[in-house]
């Protein structure tokens, strides 16, 4: 075990996967010499070499295709993305090429590889460095996207997407990149893609978050447990494929939801998980299920930041509404 | 057949697109005017390449009128790009990599691919890029240049893993303008990816004419912004074509990197089944072309050498027809698309949340069939 931050821990994973398989490579804008703007493949040049992990042009198509070419060929390319607000220029590929390449080929041909992107907001950055885009991506059918909020979590999760025969978007949110410290194991170690986990039981409501959202949401739940509410909470951790039973089976406890993130309103994460609430829960709901999100609006600059995210007191302000309903 | 001693003269030097000169070995008559480039090829070599090429001819011709009757969908034919496609694909070897874009259909027959493969796309059903395990291919790439960051990205995988192969990929002049180009090209090169890059400049993207994509006198020239050697050859000139992607792929073999070819073509026919040429193409540029076609020259080449006659042309078009005909009727035997292969081939695992939305497509159905 070591003390870790997330951003040492996504390291640390990429590391354990660096010395365990040579078909792993590591390659994006900045990560070799300089390792990474976050320090997320520091040292790891040194330690592996320039054909392993190793700096690319400025051109994140190219960072992304040439990544489906390697994969197509037998390699595990892990790309990063600088910022996911960058990743743009790569989106037909993403979109054209790294989802579809099994089902196009009848699965005679893969893209299994790892997109890394810091994400996320509310670390006071330059326009285009705040965004959270997941759900654009939770609708290309094809890709997997993960987001983790822990170190630990962070590790063995992009472990199993390093390890994992289809492509995983795996968005890392940066204002918790050094907010939280852990004990991680130094070893390899595996969660599983696709599943939910339970970080607190409660009897009242079941609130729904991810990545930078936990933070806020256990604050909001110790607020309402002040007041006598008992909440769940559900760390998401994978945003497509969905974990649908374990959302549900607590919805079906509580009959109550209420969803938070920070991206976008308007068919977002919250949007997916209340129809599924409505799809299969329906008649155990004791009120609407019901979000705390950013706004249908660009993401401030920061200046107007504080008054954008959802923070503790509107999720608890969601959490009170939801059970006096 | 006289066997040419292998030139001192590097032909990447001799070519530079910026002396403006382009690689012609045979005329439009078929005959030899530039000795000295002829490449190292044997007779029965020859006589295998202008096979492919009729063969490929026949299989487009056919499809075309296919999709004419409803039998296939829409499709992008390769008539008159005959001696691109399969010059270019005869020049590397079948462990090479080859990166297709849409429009090559001689050079997928030539690396592997079956006229029933090809039916099998055109028709309907994504069986077509079912890619056996001899058949070094990427899919089929319909957005323009996206697939040429996946051949740097294969070539750069090659020189990880110290391979010997080549990636030969594909696209058209309007592909030349996408992002994608120049982000391959500069990869590539920086990289040292043993990468053919070869463009079909036939002349039209859909509608746009050639000077209207690019400033360039040449596109071959781009090649030099890359830091990697280009050149311009006749692309309706089979020996040309050959001639130059050997030379590429020697030359990336041996570890210098990516090479840029433009062959100048001209395409035949519309851009898809469902494009009308005549309202942006005049007909006496059509006619032009027709005289300059890459099997009429070859087939003029080769009666001149008495190595090919009327008497051969009709019993391989005859065999060809005959064995076309019976991979259609396979790709027609096949039906259509099962539902659960819309749903078995996203993931290698199926989710959940996809075994739920199978079912009840399924479910629903059978009982649409029950009533």
């Amino acid at each position: 075990m070591a003390v870790m931050n997330l951003v040492q821990a996504v390291n640390s994973a990429i590391d354990e996967k660096l010395a365990d398989d040579e078909n792993v490579l590591v390659f994006g804008e900045d990560v070799g010499r300089n390792g990474g703007v976050f320090r997320a493949t520091d040292g790891l040049q040194d330690k592996y070499g320039e054909k392993r992990v190793f700096d690319t042009p400025l051109a994140e198509s190219s960072i992304i295709g040439a990544g489906v070419g390697m994969a197509m060929n037998g390699l595990r390319p892990i790309c990063e993305i600088q910022f996911s607000g960058f990743i743009y220029p790569a989106f037909n590929q993403i979109i054209s090429h790294v989802s579809r390449m099994r089902y196009r080929s009848r699965g005679t041909r893969t893209a299994s590889m790892v997109i890394r992107a810091p994400y996320g907001g509310g670390i006071r950055a330059l326009e285009s460095h705040s965004e959270s885009a997941e759900a654009i991506y939770g609708h290309v059918p094809g890709l997997k996207v993960v987001i983790p909020s822990t170190p630990y979590d962070a590790k063995g999760l992009l472990i199993s997407a390093i390890e994992d025969d289809d492509p995983v978007l795996f968005l890392e949110p940066k204002k918790i990149y050094r907010a939280i410290k852990q004990d991680v194991p130094e070893k390899l170690y595996r969660i599983k893609i696709g599943k939910a986990s339970v970080l607190q039981e409660g009897e009242q409501l079941t609130l729904i978050a991810y990545g930078a959202m936990i933070k806020p949401s256990q604050q909001a739940i110790q607020m309402a447990k002040k007041e006598g509410y008992s909440i769940e909470l559900i760390d998401l951790r994978t945003i497509f494929p969905l974990d649908k039973e374990t959302v549900i089976a607590s919805v079906k406890k509580t009959g109550r939801m209420v969803v938070v993130h920070e991206a976008p309103r308007s068919f977002g994460v919250g949007a997916e998980l209340m129809a599924l609430a409505n799809e299969d829960a329906f008649l155990y709901l004791e009120a609407p299920p019901t979000r705390v999100t950013g706004a249908d609006t660009i993401v401030p600059l920061p200046k107007g930041e504080d008054l954008y995210f959802p923070d503790a007191e509107r999720i608890f302000d969601a959490i009170r509404k939801t059970i006096k309903f | 057949m006289k066997v040419i001693e292998k030139e001192k003269v590097q032909i990447f030097d001799a070519f530079n697109p910026f002396q403006g000169q382009r690689l012609k070995i045979m005329n439009p008559d078929g005959e030899i005017i530039n000795d000295q480039w002829m490449p190292d090829i044997t007779e029965n070599r020859i006589i295998e390449a202008y096979k492919n090429m009729l063969y490929a001819r026949i299989v487009d011709l056919k499809a075309v009128s296919f999709q004419r009757q409803g039998r296939l969908y829409t499709l992008p034919s390769n008539f008159g790009q005959e001696a691109a496609a399969v010059g270019s694909a005869m020049a590397i070897r079948r462990d090479d990599w080859l990166v297709p874009a849409y429009r090559e259909l001689g050079a997928w027959l030539t690396h592997g691919l079956t006229a029933l493969d090809y039916f099998l796309y055109v028709g309907g059903s994504e069986e077509g890029c079912r890619f056996g395990d001899d058949v070094k291919m990427a899919p089929f790439s319909v957005p323009i240049s996206s697939q040429l960051t996946h051949a740097a990205g294969l070539g750069h995988a090659v020189n990880y893993k110290n391979g010997k192969e080549v990636v030969l990929t594909y696209f058209g002049d309007g592909g030349t303008s996408e992002g994608d180009f120049h982000e391959s090209m500069n990869w590539a090169a920086v990289f040292g990816c043993p990468v053919i890059f070869f463009c079909n400049n036939n002349g039209y993207a859909i509608s746009l004419p050639r000077d209207k994509q690019s400033k360039v006198e040449m596109l071959a020239q781009k090649a030099i912004g890359y830091g990697m050697p280009g050149i311009q050859v006749d692309g309706n000139d089979f020996f040309a074509v050959y001639k130059a992607t050997s030379e590429a792929a020697a030359y990336a073999r041996s570890g210098n990197g990516p090479v840029m070819i433009e062959a100048v073509t001209y395409r035949r026919g519309a851009h898809t089944t469902s494009d009308d040429p005549g309202r942006y193409r005049p007909g006496e540029e059509e006619k032009e072309w027709e005289s300059r076609d890459p099997l009429l020259r070859f087939r003029a080449y080769l009666e001149k050498r008495e190595l090919w006659n009327q008497e051969k042309e009709d019993k391989f078009s005859e065999q060809s027809k005959k064995d076309i005909d019976n991979q259609f009727a396979e790709y027609e035997a096949r039906g259509n698309t099962p539902l659960e292969d819309i749903f078995s081939y996203m993931y290698k695992d199926m989710p959940d949340l996809l075994k739920h939305q199978m079912i009840e497509l399924q479910s629903f159905q059978s009982r649409r069939k029950d009533e």
